[in-house]
């Protein structure tokens, strides 16, 4: 589904990203660990298409297919989905009016009809469920007043409304207290399937007990210097990431 | 005696020919009243921008032209002015064309006990004594040359009085129109709102044109907001884009009295709106929400003035405007916490879309503070469209042209979106669709 091959990424002239190499099977599920500034949320950035982050190397395949030359709205049409750090607020623009743009876009991509107030009404309803979500958050511009659980809920439930074929979770779990924690990871979970891939990018292990990952990278100064399975994400909660530090230094 | 600059004498021409047709000629104090402020007129004359309120704003198109103020209205049919009805709300309404009353548009409707809502050249002849206090201008030197053009030939208009306690619960609307069937035409609406203690009720002053015609209205308002009592008022500029447009809205307020208001303008030749509130007794409240468009070559400019004179009153200001093509657009806001007014709180917001490069700005805000312990806090921003909401929306499939737009009129409906009364809000929303440059796409986004 997705192969990143000795990417390099320079943003506001210092390199942030140094020789990434990534693959992500269809149906699997990976984690970037990393401590701050590693170059996590810039990996998220540049594959969702953010502009102002210059790939002075490298490549980036997705679905056979040049990623780097899409635009952010082509690769969200084409299935690929950011779960946002810090979820935009945008006053006066309606959650969902917003989210039902989102979705026809999509699914004109896919060659699929756009659904009628109906059919997304109860869509809509279902997915609001899942996630333990009040319906009066859909009559209010998108995150506006939101608290930070309710944004990242938002971001899930986008996710779960949008169905995409790759999604990146960017820091998901950071601000939320146990509760929502959980109804994340169930709306995620319930996501999980064998045509879609999931990479999730945390700083801590927590989230991992909920969402267990296939495969976890630990992400350093821009390279990955180490992975593994999900036994990892354990082995890193207890040693630190200095631990890994040492050891890619002494290798 | 020297005789008066061409542009001051026009007007001074045009008094001594239409006075006598003028409501209240038999009436002593308003004849007064009218001599004294032509008068007043004659002295202080067209403001330059030597003038610090009027600095931004130059007034000369104003002024090279000679409008004349009609004494008979053209008649208009019910069905053009339809459209510009509050659509599927039960109103009291009364129409203006050209400035003057059209008995066959206006339907008043049936009236709880106590609330008179009349003409003013009606009310005039109805209430002499009453309405005496409140137009009287011969004793005030501070309403500058607009208020003095006002006063001295205000023809026609509105006097909402609301007794104790009462309540109206449909909106009043008073709609001001255009017709279009001449060119230069001028009218002085005066409009008179008496809310006395405990009574509620929500006010429009609508101002359409007919046609792209060329005219000028001079506008002024008074409130008194008596204790306890509550007041919407709607202020909606939807004019022809040649007119010019002046207002000046003037606010009382009574202990415990709260006060909303919503001032939109869609933009013309010139368009200045000036704004004052005094909060003149403890625990009174003011909202003042605006939005204003300007494209081409237009110029808007609000100028609003919130006096906390008494302790622990609260006032909240929100200002937005979208400028485009050459358009000039004016912000200048003042928060005067006066000596004693303590506990105040006040909050000032004004931010502004450019959306070309040759659009432009001016906005002050002012907070001037003479008390303790008091809550203030005042912000403006310029600026265009925000990256992140723009990525935002990008990342969810929404291409970057309806991305644009979306962001555009989500920036303006967030002021429309306080707006209490729904016919008046779906009303905008579609104005904004139809006014804002926006992508084709973004009116099936959110129709």
């Amino acid at each position: 589904m997705l192969k990143i091959k000795n990417l390099h990424v320079v943003v506001d002239g210092k390199e942030i990203i140094r020789g990434l190499n990534l693959e992500v099977k269809t149906g699997e599920v990976h984690a970037i660990m990393g401590p701050n500034g590693s170059g996590k949320s810039t990996l998220a950035y540049v594959l969702a298409g953010r502009e102002g982050y210059e790939v002075t190397s490298g490549e980036i395949v997705y679905e056979g297919k040049d990623l780097l030359a899409l635009s952010a709205e082509e690769r969200a049409c084409k299935g690929m989905f950011l779960a946002f750090q810090y979820p935009v607020e945008i006053p006066g623009v309606n959650n969902t009016y917003f989210l039902k743009a989102a979705l026809n876009a999509v699914r004109k991509q896919r060659g699929e009809p756009e659904l009628d107030a109906m059919d997304f009404l109860a869509l809509v309803k279902e997915k609001l469920k899942v996630l333990h979500m009040d319906e009066s958050l859909l009559q209010r511009a998108v995150n506006v007043g939101f608290s930070g659980g309710e944004k990242k809920r938002n971001e899930i439930f986008q996710m779960a409304i949008i169905e995409p074929r790759l999604a990146i979770l960017d820091e998901t779990d950071s601000g939320l207290d146990i509760d929502a924690l959980k109804d994340v990871a169930d709306g995620v979970n319930a996501l999980r399937s064998k045509d879609r891939s999931m990479i999730v990018v945390t700083h801590y292990q927590r989230l991992l007990n909920y969402i267990i990952p296939d495969r976890v990278h630990v992400l350093d100064s821009g390279r990955i210097v180490k992975s593994g399975g999900s036994d990892l994400a354990l082995h890193l909660e207890e040693e630190g990431y200095l631990w890994v530090r040492r050891e890619a230094a002494s290798a | 005696m020297t005789r008066a600059p061409e542009a001051v004498q026009h007007y001074l021409d045009q008094f001594a020919s239409v006075a006598p047709t003028l409501p209240g000629e038999d009436v002593p104090w308003l004849k007064r009243s009218r001599a004294s402020a032509i008068r007043r007129f004659s002295d202080v004359g067209f403001p330059t921008p030597r003038n610090e309120a009027w600095k931004y704003t130059r007034v000369t198109p104003i002024e090279k032209r000679r409008f004349s103020q009609p004494t008979t209205a053209p008649s208009v049919s019910p069905d053009s002015v339809e459209r510009f009805h509050l659509a599927a709300t039960d109103c009291h309404r009364l129409i203006f064309v050209d400035g003057q009353y059209a008995e066959s548009l206006s339907s008043p409707g049936e009236l709880p006990d106590g609330v008179v809502i009349e003409r003013l050249a009606r009310a005039i002849e109805r209430f002499p004594e009453e309405l005496a206090s409140l137009l009287d201008d011969s004793g005030s030197g501070n309403a500058g040359c607009f208020g003095a053009l006002n006063a001295a030939f205000m023809q026609d208009g509105a006097f909402i009085h609301l007794g104790k306690d009462a309540v109206v619960v449909d909106p009043i609307h008073l709609m001001f129109l255009a017709s279009g069937k001449q060119n230069d035409i001028v009218s002085h609406p005066r409009v008179v709102i008496l809310a006395e203690r405990g009574s509620h009720a929500a006010i429009v002053e609508s101002y359409v044109s007919l046609d792209e015609c060329v005219y000028f209205n001079n506008v002024r308002t008074d409130i008194r907001v008596g204790t306890s009592a509550c007041i919407e008022h709607y202020k909606l500029q939807q004019e022809s884009r040649k007119a010019f447009h002046v207002s000046d809205l003037r606010v009382h307020q009574s202990a415990g009295s709260a006060f909303h208001s919503h001032s939109i303008s869609f933009g013309g030749a010139l368009v200045r709106n000036d704004i004052g509130v005094a909060l003149d007794a403890e625990d009174a409240l003011c909202t003042l929400n605006g939005l204003f468009l300007a494209d081409g070559r237009q110029h808007v400019d609000y100028h609003t003035r919130i006096d906390h004179l008494k302790p622990s009153c609260t006032s909240k200001e929100f200002y937005k405007g979208i400028l485009s093509g050459r358009a000039r657009g004016v912000f200048n806001g003042v928060v005067y916490v006066h000596p004693g007014a303590d506990r105040t709180d006040a909050q000032q917001t004004n931010n502004n879309l450019l959306l070309s490069k040759d659009a432009e700005i001016d906005t002050k805000p002012q907070l001037e503070i003479h008390a303790d312990d008091v809550k203030c806090s005042h912000g403006a921003t310029v600026g265009q469209l925000d990256e992140d909401m723009l990525f935002y929306l990008r990342s969810r499939g929404i291409n970057e042209s309806a991305a644009r737009g979306l962001l555009v009129y989500g920036f303006a409906r967030d002021v429309v979106d306080r707006i209490e009364i729904s016919a008046i809000r779906n009303r905008l929303a579609d104005t904004l669709l139809s006014r804002l440059p926006v992508d084709v796409q973004v009116k099936e986004i959110v129709g």
